[in-house]
């Protein structure tokens, strides 16, 4: 098989793997869906003041959700998975075949990015149907592309570099939400930051690629200010995921 | 098997390996051959060496010194060629649990360049029933089985068994040995490594005893450690009080057993019970018998007394000495 038929074949099966996992599937598609009516429900009618912008809370959840949808199936399910398949000895067999190591971990970013892109499109549909939120088109459109494409890469390589400091699965969900939960609500993803946010908060956030990505995000659905700098943090981050994936990953369970 | 031993070549050539984790020195200096089309049992203790040693040859880890060769290939430089040509079964492995048996051997047969058919491999290791169950439905002794289907999805000339019965029930074994020697009919050569002196008794053309690190003994399993040639030993309980003629001599053994060692068995056997009537003692757990693989192994590997107390001490005790007894 040659090695484009092999890649597609390699995703088909991360992908049937995937949805038949109610877990992964769960977590991954259940949730922002869930916390967009949830969050909508409760704080709906509310307004979020973008600094002179003010727009319905409802509105900004479905930029907020889409942003949680883009880390949770990158970042959150990569290192999940990655971690359970390390430990139940799957790396380590797939070491011992012929499949070259970028091809088998490539497919499972692809199926990332995929599923990443499936979920934007749902919050976007969902956001269109229930809760007025605008949906991105031109220039906007394009703008939001790249910075979807540069977060879900970005996102999918910090969940490779995440694994190497999980000592075992069952210390996955807890390292994993431990390092993503805080930066999700410090980045304003689960509970706008107003004009009154204490400086230093945005000061941390700001460090984190999520806080770039999410205002990316809302740039696309809010009409918000568009900036190439959230672009460019959220890949200098990927990259320095990738490097430490590439330096740290480890096939073998660790012992 | 010379049937299919194309032209008696070496499928693995290894030559004082050593492999050392810090300190601890897990290989030191080993050497064995395998041919082609043989199955080769590397059999010892845990810790001995065996998956350090299996693992420097699938080309998982990289040696410290010493020539090996794999299918004329070397795995600590040429790792990627022979990894299609090769099939391993690890210790420990998982699949991905939710796709079934077909799926997984299909998506691991896409990673070959040669793959062998599906349903021959299904009913090589006895699957078909199974073909369309997921992963996680499977009994332990189907998953193993399995694992050997996906190590054979590529069809290689070589295959690495490390400890394939490993935690199995009796008749889970007894199916795990019976695909082992359906691969052995296909002309593959064997590697596995095991514990269990009985797996390597029946399915291993060869036999290298392998304990800390070093061979310590190898050869047929029938012929190990001198197994074919080595005398018989009688065993028996002598009641209290009684006293063996002076001809009959007698080293005690644990539980009030003795043993001797005879040079002509029927004659020595005669002599002992003609005493036994003629004073009237019943010979209690009267036995005789030649040494088993694992009385051998036991000695080689000098695993007793490691972890089971005085009494197994005393038993290495018996067969040392009854090693030394050996000798005319």
């Amino acid at each position: 098989m040659n090695r484009p038929a092999l890649f597609a074949t390699q995703v088909r099966y991360v992908n049937k793997a995937y949805w038949r996992n109610p877990a992964s599937a769960f977590f991954t598609f259940a949730f922002p869906l869930m916390f967009l009516v949830i969050f909508t429900s409760l704080l709906g009618n509310g307004k979020v003041h973008i600094g002179a912008l003010v727009v319905k809370q409802s509105t900004y959840y479905v930029a907020a959700m889409s942003a949680f949808a883009v880390v949770t199936a990158c970042y959150t399910n990569v290192a999940m998975n990655v971690t359970f398949q390390r430990d139940l000895g799957v790396l380590k067999r797939i070491r011992g075949t012929p499949i070259p190591s970028w091809l088998y971990l490539g497919a499972r970013v692809v199926h990332a990015l995929l599923m990443a892109v499936l979920l934007v499109l749902l919050t976007t549909a969902f956001g269109a149907a229930f809760y007025h939120a605008h949906v991105p088109s031109g220039t906007t459109l394009l703008r939001f592309l790249v910075m979807l494409a540069v977060g879900a890469g970005s996102f999918a390589a910090l969940g490779f570099a995440i694994t190497a400091a999980i000592p075992n699965s069952d210390a996955a969900p807890a390292v994993v939400n431990a390092s993503v939960l805080p930066l999700l609500f410090l980045s304003g993803v689960f509970i706008p930051l107003g004009n009154g946010t204490p400086a230093w908060i945005r000061w941390i956030a700001k460090i984190f690629p999520i806080w770039h990505f999410a205002r990316g995000m809302e740039s696309g659905f809010l009409g918000t200010h568009f900036s190439w700098n959230d672009v460019l943090v959220v890949g200098i981050w990927g990259v320095a995921g990738l490097v430490l994936a590439i330096r740290h990953f480890s096939w073998e369970p660790r012992v | 098997m010379a049937v299919m031993d194309r032209s008696g070549s070496t499928a693995v050539e290894v030559r004082g390996l050593t492999k050392a984790y810090g300190e601890l020195t897990a290989v030191a200096g080993i050497d064995f051959e395998i041919r082609s089309g043989e199955i080769f049992a590397l059999l010892g203790p845990n810790g001995a060496g065996k998956t350090t040693t299996i693992e420097i040859l699938e080309g998982y880890r990289q040696r410290d010194g010493g020539e090996v060769s794999v299918l004329g290939l070397d795995p600590g430089t040429q790792a990627e060629r022979l990894r299609s040509r090769i099939g391993i079964v690890l210790q420990s492995t998982g699949v991905d649990r939710y796709l079934t048996v077909a799926e997984t051997i299909a998506m691991y047969s896409a990673y070959y360049p040669h793959p062998r058919r599906r349903d021959e491999i299904l009913e090589l290791v006895g699957l078909e029933a199974k073909r369309d169950s997921r992963v996680l439905k499977l009994s332990g002794g189907q998953q193993r089985r399995l694992d050997v289907a996906i190590a054979l999805s590529g069809d290689p000339d070589l295959l690495f068994l490390d400890e394939p019965t490993t935690g199995f029930d009796p008749s889970a074994r007894r199916e795990a040995w019976e695909v082992v020697k359906n691969l052995a009919g296909l002309g593959k050569t064997v590697l596995l490594t095991t514990h269990y002196m009985d797996e390597a008794q029946y399915l291993a053309d060869r036999v290298a005893v392998i304990a800390g690190g070093r061979i310590v003994e190898s050869g047929p399993p029938a012929t190990l450690g001198g197994r074919d040639t080595a005398r018989a030993v009688i065993r028996f309980r002598l009641p209290p009080g009684a006293v063996l003629p002076a001809d009959l001599a007698v080293s005690p053994v644990a539980d009030g057993m003795v043993e001797l060692v005879p040079e002509t068995l029927t004659a020595t056997l005669h002599r002992l019970t003609g005493w036994a009537l003629e004073q009237g003692i019943e010979l209690e757990d009267l036995s005789m018998a030649r040494p088993t693989l694992e009385d051998v192994y036991l000695e080689l590997t000098g695993a007793p007394g490691a972890h089971h107390g005085e009494h197994i001490s005393q038993e290495a005790d018996r067969r040392r000495r009854r090693r030394g007894s050996l000798v005319p």
